[in-house]
């Protein structure tokens, strides 16, 4: 498979070995069972943590590597191949939307008592942003921070929470002032353990089975006021500045996923036959073959470019946006297109390809859905 | 100490191998390639050495330029520097280990450390001629008695001992009934087995490292070596496919088959 577009240098495709090397090792062998459970083992993150693989985008003085974010895209790409949409998910949500505010818009003090233990892996992140009633309209949020003295009262709830139960921090969206819309918005450092602060039930997927996705309760929780992130007001822009980060780790981990199950269908086509020849050998089989081949493509190129203006250190929204919403669907039409295919052995439990047909059905709708990119999209054209 | 390792550049034993029509080679298209896997394993085996007496890993490699690959991903996973014997074309096994001959010579480590064989032809050959070439002694197999979860594995400790003095080195070596203790002098040539040690992953901050570390390019013309082959392969071909085997309905049938049938008992 080719790689690099100009993009990835040498020592880019050495790291991707050493990835692939760890997933095939590591993560791969294990994965059905962890699906089945629908938990992985916590000391995979300390485990990525040793391996560096939690801080690749991060200062050397919290622990980090300081290599770039397209070591990080590499990883996204990799984990997109290890087995299960849920434990990518879960440990790229550490890496991606918890950390990364806290690495934008946190003091040093809070680096350190956040960021560095999660570079580690000490500590589970997790990003609470959506709720009951308001999710990608974040002006419309309504878990409320009401400041007393030293603290911040915290009162709502938050649901769909990768992460959630098992989190050790939540870096949470609330209203520090709720009538003044999206400029009311603020994001606050919220610990396990503070009184006031529960989860609710684990909730079960479609996909990403393997990953903790949680309802989070606040009920008079009171937070320290040092643990507000940056301003009071600014929660709508670290929002969308974060965002841009985790619709092109959505557009990565998804163009890892099209590699795997493209190369899985490629490898049942030559291997199953039919009146008397290898699927393969039909016309049929090879031109959607080669479509799928030609969208993967097409879905590359759009992520790798948004990629690209992202790394020089554009605010490419509409780019990103786009990347997202064409590598996230692309993947699914891959994922249906592969199943079909595997015919029968597609919708069996015992072929990976089901797997990714369910994991990739969160793309379109996670981190912003499809129609939300396209609003973005829309706005950014100046309609 | 210092001590010299291998990095043969072979195909990814993942790659599914065809061979030419011709029977002239192995179609290389589409194929990918990574260090010996034993080679590896003496790699990680150097670096561990080099970490509890000090000293230095270097790692040679020979062939085309492509091989850079194989020598960058040992100085990622740790080696201190590489010699490239560049060459294109056919090397038999005399010819690889006349080449290490003379870049051991020049380089005079305290230890050369191979993989037993490669695994592309599995002749298992050059760590024999090349001790025989310098005059060392050799230990072949080399193997671990802790078993590769064991908490030796855990912490990196080497499982080739140097002794106390530094002259000598013991080795545990893989064989037919069991393991079987070596005590060589140093310099000595070691080859690995598979249950020496699992290497390590090529980390981030090697990877950058690796970069910028010095990598020698020699020649055979340069270093006087005749690599004239003295082995032709006339053909190659794909090994017969092994045929459906049988189900028997009882242990007696299953001895009466293999006595009279397959004659191996």
């Amino acid at each position: 498979m080719l790689h690099g577009y100009g993009l990835y240098q040498e020592e880019h495709e050495a790291f991707r070995r050493t990835v692939r090397a760890v997933i095939e090792k590591e993560l791969l062998p294990f994965a059905r069972e962890w699906e089945a459970r629908e938990e992985f083992p916590r000391e995979l993150y300390p485990r990525f943590g040793e391996l560096g693989f939690l801080g690749l985008k991060y200062p050397e003085v919290y622990g980090g590597s300081a290599a770039g974010e397209l070591y990080e895209a590499v990883l996204l790409e990799e984990l997109g191949r290890c087995g299960s949409g849920g434990v990518s998910a879960g440990l790229a949500a550490q890496f991606t939307i918890a950390t990364g505010p806290i690495h934008l818009f946190g003091t040093d003090a809070q680096k350190r008592r956040f960021l560095a233990p999660a570079i580690r892996g000490e500590k589970i992140g997790a990003l609470g942003i959506t709720e009951p009633d308001a999710g990608s309209d974040v002006a419309g949020l309504r878990t409320t921070a009401v400041r007393d003295g030293e603290h911040y009262v915290v009162n709502g709830s938050k649901i769909y929470i990768t992460n959630g139960v098992r989190a050790d921090f939540v870096v949470l969206a609330v209203k520090t002032d709720p009538a003044a819309g999206h400029r009311g918005l603020s994001m606050l450092l919220l610990e396990k353990g503070t009184p006031g602060f529960s989860v609710g039930r684990k909730l079960q997927k479609l996909g990403w089975r393997a990953s903790d996705t949680a309802e989070l309760f606040f009920e008079d929780c009171r937070v320290p006021a040092e643990n507000l992130l940056g301003q009071e007001g600014q929660g709508f822009y670290q929002i969308m500045g974060n965002f841009q980060w985790e619709r092109l780790s959505l557009a990565l981990g998804a163009l890892g996923a099209i590699e795997d199950m493209l190369e899985q269908s490629m490898a049942y086509v030559k291997q199953r036959r039919a009146f008397g020849q290898s699927l393969s050998g039909f016309q049929v089989v090879r031109h959607k073959l080669a479509e799928l081949f030609t969208e993967f493509e097409c879905a590359r190129q759009l992520t790798y470019h948004a990629l690209r203006l992202h790394v020089g250190g554009q605010y490419a929204v509409a780019q990103t946006s786009m990347a997202k919403k064409v590598a996230t669907e692309t993947c699914c039409r891959v994922a249906d297109a592969c199943l079909q295919l595997h015919g029968g052995a597609g919708y069996m439990m015992e072929y990976d390809i089901q797997r990714h047909w369910r994991d990739a059905r969160l793309g379109p709708i996670g981190g912003g859905t499809s129609e939300v990119m396209n609003e973005i999209i829309a706005k950014q054209l100046g309609l | 100490m210092k001590i010299l390792v291998t990095a043969k550049r072979v195909e990814d034993p993942e790659s599914k191998i065809k061979v030419k029509p011709d029977g002239s080679g192995i179609v290389q298209e589409g194929l990918k390639y990574k260090i010996n896997p034993f080679d590896e394993i003496g790699v990680e085996e150097g670096l561990r050495l080099a970490a509890k007496h000090g000293g230095e890993v270097v790692v040679v490699s020979i062939g085309g330029k492509e091989v850079q690959e194989q020598l960058r991903h040992a100085l990622a996973m740790g080696a201190h520097r590489a010699v490239w014997v560049n060459h294109t074309g056919t090397l038999d096994q005399l010819a690889l280990a006349g080449l290490l001959q003379k870049v051991a010579e020049k380089e005079k480590p305290d230890m050369v450390i191979l993989g037993k064989q490669s695994i592309d032809d599995d002749q298992n050959q050059v760590g024999q001629y090349l001790a025989e070439f310098l005059g060392w002694s050799q230990a072949t197999f080399a193997s671990k008695v802790e078993s590769l979860e064991s908490e030796q594995e855990k912490n990196k400790v080497p499982a080739l001992q140097v002794g106390a003095d530094g002259k000598t080195v013991r080795v545990v070596r893989e064989v037919d009934n069991g393991l079987a203790t070596l005590e060589c002098a140093l310099p000595a040539v070691v080859t690995t087995d598979l249950r020496l040690n699992l290497p390590r992953y090529a980390s981030l901050p090697g990877i950058m490292k690796a970069k910028s570390k010095p990598i020698e390019e020699l020649t055979p013309e340069k270093l006087g070596v005749d690599v004239t082959p003295k082995i032709q392969v006339l053909k190659m071909s794909s090994p017969p496919p092994r045929k459906a085997g049988i189900k028997v309905p009882d242990v007696a049938t299953l001895v009466d088959k293999l006595r009279n049938e397959a004659k191996a008992v």
